[in-house]
């Protein structure tokens, strides 16, 4: 049976069926005849074109509809049954999420048959809700509690465990399961299999025992998970949540024996005003700096810095690749992967190692600030590196495996103590008594607070692939990277589509700048590169990493690329498995609308623009980036980890 | 096994190659309109009309349609399609054969039960001698440009995959677990291609139709619910077996045909059908009154109605798929319910509010199992209540 079909027509081929084809195609061209379906909701009337659901068209008249098990990353499930309605002339009450108008039709949202439909399966979920509200992270963000409080939920019709039956998985460096709050909506499920296709979580047994699972029950650090924690920002519950770290960070803080540093990643600062009550988009980076002082943090760094590193570094790399394959006409692994994204870099050991060679040695910018803040920082401040700590502010999860990955201790410690969301700082912040709102405002500290807007951008998806692009074609070319795109702005690789694709003519040929002569072996000028296409892409979300891996195992367009940026999250680190919940693609555009804002603010927006930059070559590296020195401190190896699990 | 001395339909004398060759002389349309004119409806239970589905399948876009046979009969006190599957294969195939033929389909799959696989060989030879006679394959009995062909699917034991949006998920190789509707499987179905699910019974009984007329069908039966049905019957009676009786014949008739007329109660139409006490046996077994696939368990005078009710529950807290809350939790809190009332600890007030629980799982269940799963709690309960209370509690 052509069981391939079904994937091309479908999409993923690991995703059921059942949320899969679970709709109707909704007509697109209005004016077509038959297009448009009067509906009457609640008394009120209105035309929606044929195939929206109901719950859309009651978006159209303001009519809330509830739901829980829907999503709008997610396929439609149609589980939970909290958003039924009555439909006049169906048996039986229709789910909102999932029915699609296809004739004209009379809703009742609701009526009493609904209330009472809705309040009774709550009450079902409710019983095996194990666990307080009040010592639990989502209090107060937890959509089961607000529909309860909805509903009128003042006692457990249907009785309510208060055993635990389930023990906590805190396996994973990354992502917490505490299965006893799980009310088997299986947004998890959809997202590991549909959203991000590593396919890590899915329902096993039937009926009442029906559980949300790992392969064979095992603890999830010991499974393909690539600890992206997408599963968290979509969990309705305190099911799941990230490894909180905080504890370990007070007491550091409180160690008067230790200097505690925290490097800040560009996307928590667009998003954790959101914890705070302010709209998705507000920027508040210099609030949040006089924050983390006042929470005890001696340092506060900006990670941007080491992105602007990492910038120099990769496309080194990248020039280091080109010249061996066209000018030494040596085998070279094409095209360059990024490697930024730890949750992209253990999807691609798990799924594809046989293309770990691709991967860009580079740490990330998380990794690599850990080393120059336990080496360069340590030497320069006079401090012992046995007694800093170093935290990261990142909006990831996987960035807590990242630090825990044994091989990074370069600087000869830990490089990086402890990866904390922008969620468990906004925690900390709020335990400090802070209003982070109303901060006065503050910079980094020197001298590792100093970075260009390049750097910020690497927050959206495309970001790294722009900040590359503005540095290695002024690099190569020789000609200021602004005279080729305006305002240095690279739209192509900018948005949300899920993979982007562009080519770039190498115009003219620009002299190596002595700082890259060595990485270079000498060579005088590019023009081993004039009049050549160099061809790039971008991809956000591993189930589109996947389609362009695929596409490369091929033989495809991409396997023709030079270099492509892949991120493990939907929206790139904005939309990152640590960020504030909830998500939906509006909140992500307004966060990656607010760092290109902010970007135009910074005195530069290339990288190696950035004169710390300069400094730290000069001072510390020695022999320019891919030198012996950042070999040591700023590369990485892989490991191939196959999909099999022992 | 026993079989009714009066041959009404399925069990009527049938040649199966002219009755088949019969028909491919017949336009598409006139076979779906001699079917819709017999009134036929789904055999499986639910009682969809036949017609309407084929004709929905023939209309729908789509370069490849799926006929499947759901012969994953599942329902608790059925057995009536594995006499069917054993000695009237070649009526089914060749059923299927004008279902393909009806609506445009070269492929056709029988869906087994799990519990069937001893008959794979034996339905898997009847295909293979049904290949060598021209009635399935290319050219079917001389058919210029109509070709269809049959295969064997092995079901895992799930009773869900009764169901046919979630025996087509169990097709792709995905959970049994049924998908949201619509879109109906008519329109998108097996691999995402108009698909028409029909039972055993239905398949043989339209070609039945086919070859001698929908007036001659209409002679058995009630005006709403035509011809003739299968009916498997167990329990407390002296003749239990697969019976061929009209629709519409009353419980009583029937009890009286199968040697149970001391019977307490009927269950008609197995689990999820409905359990009928006594005093109703002047009811009628159709549509338009009590429904049913064709299951028909008699209880005696002796048996404890509570431990019938808690016996289905079990059932269907086994069976349930588990995605939506009302089936998989709901089912499991009747179950409780009737374990407290074995006990005599369940309080009036809490047997209201559990039947309350059981009207908003026929309302809110994403598919007929959960919508069915209360049936049975809710007419125990209400038929026997005075017997299951004063058995079990001092105390109301």
């Amino acid at each position: 049976m052509p069981n391939k079909d079904k994937s091309t027509k479908f999409g993923s081929d690991r995703a059921p069926a059942s949320s899969v084809v679970a709709s109707v195609e909704v007509a697109k061209n209005e004016k077509d005849l038959g297009a448009m379906v009067a509906v009457s909701i609640d008394g009120n009337e209105i035309k929606v074109p044929f195939g929206t659901t109901i719950l859309d068209a009651a978006k159209k008249l303001n009519i809330k509809i509830p739901t829980l098990c829907h999503h709008e990353d997610l396929k439609v499930a149609g589980v939970c049954r909290v958003c039924v309605v009555e439909v006049e002339g169906q048996r039986t009450l229709q789910a909102a999420c999932a029915y699609p108008i296809t004739s004209p039709m009379t809703i009742k949202t609701y009526s009493s048959k609904v209330r009472k439909a809705r309040r009774h399966n709550l009450d079902l979920m409710l019983k095996h809700h194990v666990g307080e509200c009040y010592s639990c992270f989502r209090n107060n963000n937890c959509e089961l509690q607000s529909l309860a409080k909805e509903y009128g939920v003042d006692f457990y019709r249907f009785g309510h465990d208060t055993e635990p039956h389930h023990e906590i998985d805190r396996s994973s460096y990354s992502v917490v399961r505490d299965m006893n709050k799980c009310i088997q909506c299986r947004r998890c499920v959809r997202t590991c299999i549909d959203l991000q296709e590593v396919g890590v979580l899915e329902a096993v047994n039937r009926g009442p025992d029906l559980d949300i699972a790992t392969f064979a029950d095992m603890p999830l650090g010991e499974v393909v998970c690539i600890n992206c924690g997408q599963c968290i920002n979509r969990c309705p519950t305190g099911a799941l949540r990230a490894n909180d770290p905080s504890d370990e960070i007070w007491a550091a803080i409180e160690d008067p024996s230790k200097h505690v540093v925290i490097q800040t990643a560009p996307s928590p600062r667009a998003a954790i005003g959101e914890c705070f009550g302010l709209p998705a988009g507000t920027s508040v980076t210099r609030e949040l700096n006089t924050a983390m002082r006042r929470c005890g943090f001696d340092k506060v760094f900006d990670t941007n810095f080491t992105a602007d590193l990492t910038i120099m570094e990769e496309a080194t790399e990248l020039l280091i690749r080109l010249k061996k394959a066209l000018v030494d006409k040596e085998q070279v692994a094409f095209p360059q992967f990024t490697s930024c994204s730890p949750g992209w870099v253990k999807y691609l050991e798990h799924f594809y190692p046989e293309y770990i060679d691709c991967l860009s040695s580079c740490k990330s910018p998380q990794q690599m600030f850990g080393s120059i803040i336990k080496t360069w920082y340590a030497e320069t401040a006079g401090i012992h590196p046995k007694d800093i700590v170093t935290v990261a502010l990142m909006p990831c999860s996987a960035k807590k495996f990242e630090c825990n990955r044994p091989e990074m201790q370069d600087s000869g410690y830990k490089d990086v103590d402890y990866g904390l969301t922008s969620r468990e700082l906004a925690q900390m912040i709020q335990e400090a008594g802070l209003d982070l709102p109303n901060l006065p405002h503050s910079d980094f500290d020197d001298p590792i607070g100093e970075a260009t807007g390049a750097g910020l951008i690497f927050g959206a998806t495309g970001g790294v692939m722009e900040a590359a692009l503005r540095t290695a074609v002024e690099i190569v070319t020789g000609v200021k990277t602004e005279k080729i795109f305006e305002n240095l702005d690279i739209i192509p690789v900018r948005g949300f589509e899920g993979v982007k694709y562009m080519e770039i003519k190498v115009p003219a040929a620009g002299p190596v700048p002595p700082i890259l002569s060595k990485a270079l072996g000498g060579l005088k000028d590019f023009s081993f590169l004039k009049g050549a296409t160099l061809k790039v892409a971008v991809a956000h979300g591993t189930a589109n990493a996947k389609k362009i891996m695929e596409d490369i195992k091929a033989g495809g367009k991409f396997s023709e690329c030079h270099f492509i940026e892949f991120m493990a999250c939907p929206g790139g680190c904005l939309g990152g498995g640590g960020q504030p919940i909830p998500t939906s693609p509006e909140i992500r555009e307004a966060r990656t609308r607010a760092i290109y804002a902010e970007e135009k603010t910074l005195y530069s927006r290339k990288s190696h623009e950035n004169p710390t930059i300069d400094r730290i070559y000069k001072e510390f590296l020695n022999d320019g980036p891919c030198g012996h020195k950042s070999h040591k401190l700023l590369h990485t190896h892989y490991i191939k980890r196959g999909n099999k699990i022992v | 096994m026993s079989k009714t001395e009066k041959k009404l339909v399925i069990f009527s004398d049938l040649d199966v190659e002219k009755a088949l060759k019969n028909a491919l002389q017949k336009s598409r349309p006139d076979i779906i309109g001699e079917v819709r004119d017999s009134g036929l409806k789904g055999r499986g239970g639910a009682g969809f009309p036949t017609a309407v589905k084929w004709n929905l399948a023939a209309a729908a876009q789509g370069e490849r349609k799926f006929v499947i046979c759901n012969a994953d009969e599942g329902e608790p006190g059925t057995f009536k399609d594995r006499v069917l599957l054993t000695d009237y294969a070649d009526q089914l195939i060749a059923g299927m054969v004008l279902a393909a033929y009806a609506i445009g389909s070269k492929d056709g799959i029988i869906y087994l039960r799990a519990e069937y696989t001893y008959l794979r060989k034996d339905l898997e030879a009847t295909i293979e001698k049904m290949r060598g006679k021209k009635m399935l394959g290319k050219r079917i009995l001389g058919k210029d440009g109509f070709e269809f062909d049959v295969h064997i699917h092995m079901g895992s034991g799930a009773y869900i995959c009764g169901e046919e949006t979630a025996l087509i998920e169990s097709l792709e190789g995905h959970r049994g677990e049924p998908r949201n509707r619509p879109p109906f499987p008519v329109t998108v179905g097996y691999l995402g291609c108009p698909t028409s699910v029909n039972n055993v019974e239905t398949f043989i009984t339209a070609l039945h139709i086919v070859e001698k007329g929908a007036k001659w069908f209409k002679t058995f039966g009630t005006e709403k619910s035509t011809g003739s049905k299968l009916f498997s019957v167990s329990g407390d009676c002296e003749k239990p077996g697969v019976y061929e009786l009209p629709m519409g014949i009353t419980i009583k008739k029937l009890l009286e045909t199968v040697g149970g007329e001391d019977a307490k109660a009927v269950q008609v139409g197995g689990a999820s059908g409905t359990c009928v006490p006594r005093k109703d046996f002047d009811r009628a077994i159709a549509y338009e009154d009590v429904s049913t696939g064709g299951s028909i368990i008699v209880f005696g005078q002796q048996r404890d109605m509570l431990q019938v009710a808690i016996n289905f529950m079990e059932f269907f807290c086994e069976e349930s798929c588990g995605q939506c809350t009302p089936c998989r939790l709901g089912t499991e809190t009747l179950l409780e319910g009737l374990d407290l009332l074995d006990e005599g600890k369940c309080s009036l007030k809490h047997l209201r509010e559990l039947c309350s629980l059981g009207e908003t799982m026929q309302l809110s269940s994403k598919c007929g199992l959960g919508q069915s799963a209360p049936n049975a709690f809710l007419s125990i309960v209400e038929n026997f209540k005075s017997e299951i209370f004063d058995t079990r509690c001092s105390c109301r």
